[in-house]
C-alpha cells in the first residue's frame, strides 16, 4: 500500500493504512491518539473534529488518503507546557461533564478563536453548531468560549502528545 | 464504521487527465467526501474504485472575467460564503452556503459534490436556478457547457456521464437592481437538511413586477423553477391580491411529498407562506 506522510501535532509519521480508512480510525487506532472521539460516524455530532491544514473538519468523513502530506492538529496537540486558555476556561466554567464531546468542542472553539478573538454569542453558537453535547445543555460551553483568556494564564501542566 | 474496507480502493488524481484515466476504468470521484463518507460509514456505499479529485487545481478557485464569475467544482461552502464579490452580487449563494451543515461540513463540502449528488434537498441548486447558471462538464472528450436548468433530469438523475466531471459553474452578473431572497426551513439552524427552501430574485418598477425568478428545493424530485408563478407575477402590480393569487398558482409548480423530514401538507403550506414572505418584503 502507498505510504502516506501525515504530520500530527507537529510530529511526522509515515504510514501505510488502507487509503479509504477514516482519518478518525488512523488517529485512534494506528497512532493511539484516542482524544478524538467517535460519536455518530456521519458528520452530525462533531466529536471527531480535528484541524486539517488549518481547517476544522470531521475526521470521520475524511478518507486518510486525503490527509497525505497534510498537517493535523488533534486535541492532544493543543496544550504545550500548560493548558491553553480554551482548556482552562472549559475547566473553570464547567464546560465539560462526561467529556465525550469535549475534544470536539475544544477543536471547534480553537478554530473559531483563531479567526475571531472576541466572538459574539451568536458567532459562538454558529462556530459550535456542528458539535452536540448531551450533558451540559450548552450554556456552560458557550460561557467557556466567551470567557477564553479572561482568567489568569493556566498553571495546570499540559500533557502534549503526538 | 460499517463498511468493509477491502471492498474499496481509492487513489488520488493530481490532474484532470489523471482523473479521466481512473474514471474510464470505472472509478467514481470523491471530492470533500461529505456525502460519500456518510454512506461509507453506514456501510451503504457501493463497493469498488474511487478517485480522489480534491488535489486537481484546474477544478479550484473563483475567478472573474468581465461580467462572468466562474466557480470551480471544488469550491467549498466556506470559500463561497467568504467571497466579497459573491456577497454583493450573488448573495443567495452566500446565504445558502452559510446554512449548510456547520463549519466543519462547510470547510469540506464542495459545489460540484452538492450538484453531482443530485439530492432534491441540496442547498445550492435553487440559487443556481434563479441565477441562471451555466454548468461546465469535462471529460477526455473535452468540455461541454449546458444551462443548469437542463442538468437535473429527475430524482438523482442528471446530465453527468460516468466518465465526466463537473468542471465549474458560471454566473452572469446583471442582477444589481434586483431584490435577492433566500429562505431555508429545517428543524434547526445547524446541520439541518431542509423541509422546503426558496430562492428568489425580483425587479420592481413603480410597484409593477418587471422581472421575477423563483425556485424551490425539497418539494419536487429536483429543485424547480416556478415558471407558472413567474409568468403570472410578471407585469402584475405588487399588492395583496397578487400575492394571494400567486400562492394558489404555486400549487402548479411544486409537488411536495411525505418523507422522513416532513409531510407534503406542511411543506406546501410553508412554501406558500415563504413565497408570501418574499413578496411582502419588497418595496
Ligand atoms: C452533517 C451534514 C450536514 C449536511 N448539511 C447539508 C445541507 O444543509 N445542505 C446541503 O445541501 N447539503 C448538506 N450536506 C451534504 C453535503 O455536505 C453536500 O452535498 C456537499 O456539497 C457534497 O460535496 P462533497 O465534495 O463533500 O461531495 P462528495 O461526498 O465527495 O461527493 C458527492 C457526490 O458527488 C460526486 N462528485 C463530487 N465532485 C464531483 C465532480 N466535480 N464531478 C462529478 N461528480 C462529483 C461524487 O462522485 C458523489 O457521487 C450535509 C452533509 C452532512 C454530513
Ligand atoms: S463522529 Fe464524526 S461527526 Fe460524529
Ligand atoms: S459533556 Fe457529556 S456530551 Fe458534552
Amino acid at each position: 500500500m502507498k505510504k502516506l506522510a501525515l504530520t500530527v501535532n507537529g510530529k511526522k509519521y509515515l504510514l501505510s493504512p488502507h487509503p479509504f480508512s477514516r482519518l478518525l480510525d488512523v488517529l485512534r487506532e494506528d497512532l493511539k491518539l484516542t482524544g478524538t472521539k467517535e460519536g455518530c460516524g456521519e458528520g452530525e455530532c462533531g466529536a471527531c473534529s480535528v484541524m486539517l491544514d488549518g481547517k476544522l473538519v470531521n475526521s470521520c468523513l475524511v478518507p486518510v488518503l486525503q490527509a497525505d502530506g497534510k498537517q493535523i492538529l488533534t486535541v492532544e496537540g493543543l496544550a504545550k507546557k500548560y493548558l491553553t486558555p480554551i482548556q482552562e476556561s472549559f475547566l473553570n466554567c464547567g464546560g465539560a461533564q462526561c467529556g465525550i464531546c469535549t475534544p470536539g468542542m475544544l477543536m471547534a472553539a480553537y478554530a473559531l478563536n483563531r479567526n475571531n478573538k472576541k466572538p459574539t454569542q451568536q458567532e459562538i453558537r454558529e462556530g459550535l453548531g456542528g458539535n452536540l453535547c448531551r450533558c451540559t445543555g450548552y450554556c456552560q460551553i458557550i460561557e467557556s468560549v466567551q470567557k477564553v483568556g479572561k482568567t489568569k494564564p493556566s498553571t495546570r501542566k499540559g500533557k502534549s502528545r503526538s | 464504521m460499517r463498511a468493509y474496507l477491502p471492498d474499496y480502493q481509492c487513489s488520488s488524481a493530481n490532474s484532470l487527465s489523471e482523473a479521466f484515466s481512473f474514471l474510464e476504468k470505472g472509478a467514481r470521484p470523491i471530492a470533500g467526501g461529505t456525502d460519500i463518507m456518510v454512506l461509507f460509514d453506514a456501510g451503504l456505499l457501493a463497493p469498488g474504485d474511487y478517485v480522489d479529485i480534491l488535489g486537481i487545481s484546474e477544478l479550484k478557485g473563483i475567478t472573474k472575467k468581465r461580467n462572468t464569475l466562474t466557480l470551480g467544482a471544488l469550491t467549498t461552502y466556506s470559500e463561497v460564503r467568504q467571497h466579497k464579490f459573491l456577497q454583493t452580487n450573488f448573495p443567495i449563494l452566500c446565504e445558502s452556503a452559510k446554512e449548510v451543515g456547520a463549519v466543519a461540513i462547510q470547510n469540506r463540502g464542495t459545489l460540484g459534490g452538492n450538484i453531482a449528488n443530485a439530492s432534491p434537498a441540496a442547498d445550492f441548486p435553487p440559487a443556481l436556478l434563479v441565477y441562471e447558471a451555466k454548468i461546465h462538464l469535462v471529460s477526455s472528450r473535452g468540455m461541454r457547457t449546458i444551462d443548469y436548468t437542463k442538468f437535473h433530469h429527475g430524482y438523482k438523475e442528471s446530465e453527468l456521464k460516468k466518465d465526466e466531471l463537473i468542471h465549474s459553474v458560471s454566473l452572469e452578473n446583471h442582477l444589481s437592481k434586483h431584490h435577492h431572497f433566500w429562505r431555508k426551513i429545517g428543524s434547526r439552524k445547524a446541520q439541518a437538511i431542509s423541509k422546503t427552501m426558496m430562492a428568489g430574485v425580483l425587479k420592481i418598477n413603480k410597484n409593477v413586477i418587471e422581472e421575477v425568478r423563483i425556485s424551490f428545493g425539497s418539494v419536487a424530485p429536483t429543485a424547480v423553477r416556478c415558471t407558472e408563478v413567474e409568468k403570472f407575477l410578471t407585469g402584475c402590480p405588487l399588492n395583496k391580491n397578487t400575492i394571494r393569487e400567486a400562492k394558489q398558482i404555486l400549487l402548479k409548480d411544486i409537488h411536495p411529498i411525505d418523507d422522513i423530514r416532513s409531510t407534503g401538507k406542511y411543506r406546501l403550506a410553508v412554501s406558500q407562506n415563504v413565497l408570501e414572505e418574499f413578496l411582502c418584503g419588497i418595496g
